[in-house]
């Protein structure tokens, strides 16, 4: 099994610790007693072929695998001293605290403002959302195309748009960890370059956990790398050294592309 | 066949023709078929207005029934129909679609609700009359609500419940789980997602399925006359517990009488029907636009 605890965190308190999780769905088990800590501050990339159980593991950090019938999740994830999974943890409240993006752009079927102001609006935000909407949409780097048009469908968009816009439609209801299940697989190079430049912005705020299977992006826009392989962590380390100097043959074989 | 591309347009192999000519015969029959809807309505409505456009003035739509057909009016039954209608669709809304909503967004899938759902799909199919009898059974004596208006409704909406309930159902199923994805992912309770995200979305199609199910119930008949609606009635409800009438049943009532003036009242009673049914489904489309307005 991977050793997790050589991740240098820069002496801060991590920003979250997968300990000993495995989520099933039925009786199938999808992620095997993953155990991994996430710094704060930095991006780290969960990588691995179709079906590793990268996506679920990421599921797993806001309590979205709560909403899939069937789906259990055994073991700790430890933010901000609790554990997401304790009784008396609020998944909603868990949600607000950890975003995520999706892999489709998915704004809704309203305004670009409305979309933005929807997250605060039902967290009951006090205050000017119409500042709070600005700031949302330029931390997204969208602002300058969408200013003056605010009012108009979201669907107006192209998909490299709509995907910031539900990047700052994420980051207005103030996350402190920003989860990103494949926020590029559905753009163009162009669109998708935007969005990685995008996270490289976002870092200095927030912790972003993202799940990518394009390994030139992994290896672009993380600090460190997890390699998951039929529900199994196989290596987790910094991207540099899982790239160049990976321990497993497993990794290797991967990174390498000769699987996946 | 040659290994070189053979240059475009020339003969076509005889194979080619066929199944180009199957293409285009198709193309035929499926427009004929659309056409037999068509030709059918507009048959009616020619024989309806050469029959009833004469009668179909003011005076017709401002009098109560009356046995001198001169002075025989519509009125009763255009304005209990209204009354139906309305308090049929009051009723019928809320429960159905708080219904639907809860077999999707709130019930486990279990034995239990995948029996509801039968049991839905079943009294859909189940003829109007029964609910006629259960309406006079439970609503007119039970609850001794009378041979009244609200009696009439309850059993219509009794009757169109399950339509609705599919109909609201299908509309909600249609809503991307990415939205409710996306809702949830912001921190949205269960609740909020429902109203502010997957009901909005789900509306147009919601109503399409309302509108449907009340013009099923603007022609029903039989129903009606199980709770005690009445063919002959000179005054319009004032009240929930007050007697009615309705159009189809003052139209059945005009055209079994022997007298032809009494028939051309009756046409002219079908075409107020009709015009009623047409308002309806024009609300219904206004309505829907305006809730896909961002779509």
């Amino acid at each position: 099994m991977a050793t997790i605890y050589d991740i240098d965190a820069g002496g801060r308190a991590p920003a979250l610790e997968a300990r000993d999780v495995s989520v099933f769905y039925g009786a199938k088990e999808a992620v095997r007693r993953v155990s991994l800590v996430v710094p704060a501050n930095k991006v780290v990339a969960l990588i691995g072929p179709s079906g590793c159980g990268k996506s679920t593991l990421l599921r797993c950090f806001n309590r979205m695998n709560d909403l899939v019938v069937g789906a259990r999740v055994e073991g700790e994830v430890a933010f901000r001293g609790k554990n997401l999974y304790d009784p008396d943890v609020d998944p909603v409240e868990v949600r607000r605290r950890i975003g995520m993006v999706f892999q489709k752009p998915n704004p809704f079927p309203k305004s670009i403002y409305e979309n933005t102001a929807f997250g605060p609006r039902i967290n009951g935000f006090e205050g000017d959302l119409d500042s709070l909407v600005e700031e949302s949409l330029r931390r997204a780097a969208l602002w300058e195309e969408v200013e003056d048009r605010l009012n108009e469908s979201a669907y107006s968009l192209s998909g490299g748009q709509q995907q910031r816009l539900c990047i700052a439609r994420t980051l207005a209801v103030k996350p402190e960890i920003v989860l990103m299940d494949e926020p590029a697989s559905a753009l163009d190079p162009i669109a998708t370059q935007r969005i990685e430049e995008l996270i490289y912005e976002l870092k200095k705020d927030y912790t972003i956990i993202i799940v990518t299977h394009n390994m030139q992006q992994a290896a672009r826009i993380s600090d460190f790398t997890a390699f998951l392989y039929m529900g199994d962590l196989i290596e987790y380390g910094p991207t540099e050294s899982i790239f160049t100097n990976p321990r497993e043959d497993r990794t290797e074989a991967y990174v390498t592309g000769r699987f996946g | 066949m040659s290994d070189h591309l053979s240059p475009l347009g020339g003969t076509h192999s005889a194979r080619d023709r066929r199944r180009r000519t199957l293409g285009a015969v198709f193309a035929l029959l499926c427009g004929a078929a659309t056409l037999v809807g068509v030709a059918a309505l507009a048959v009616l409505l020619w024989d309806l207005a050469a029959d009833g456009l004469p009668s179909l003035d003011g005076r017709f739509l401002t009098s109560f029934a009356s046995r001198v057909p001169e002075r025989a009016g519509v009125k009763a039954a255009l304005v209990g129909s209204v009354w139906l209608l309305g308090l049929t669709a009051l009723i019928a809304f809320p429960v159905s679609v708080a219904a639907a909503i809860y077999l999707e967004e709130y019930a486990r899938r279990s034995w239990a609700t995948r029996l509801i759902q039968l049991n839905i799909a079943n009294l859909a199919g189940v003829p109007s009359i029964v609910y006629g009898i259960l309406g006079l059974a439970v609503f007119v004596r039970t609850f001794g609500l009378g041979r009244s208006v609200i009696s009439g409704a309850l059993t219509l909406a009794l009757l169109i419940l399950p339509v609705i309930i599919m109909a609201s159902q299908e509309a909600i199923r249609a809503v991307p789980p990415s939205i409710r994805e996306a809702a949830y992912g912001l921190g949205a309770t269960r609740w909020q997602v429902v109203s502010m995200q997957v009901l909005p979305m789900a509306m147009p199609g919601i109503l399409t399925g309302t509108i449907l199910a009340l013009s099923r119930a603007i022609g029903e008949t039989a129903p009606l006359i199980m709770v005690g609606a009445v063919g002959f009635i000179a005054f319009t409800p004032k009240g929930l517990g007050d007697p009615f009438t309705v159009l189809p049943l003052q139209i059945y009532n005009w055209i079994s009488r022997p007298q032809t003036e009494f028939h051309a009242l009756a046409a002219a009673g079908i075409l107020v029907l009709l015009v009623l049914l047409l308002t309806m489904n024009a609300a219904a489309i206004i309505l829907r636009n305006r809730y896909q307005s961002y779509r």
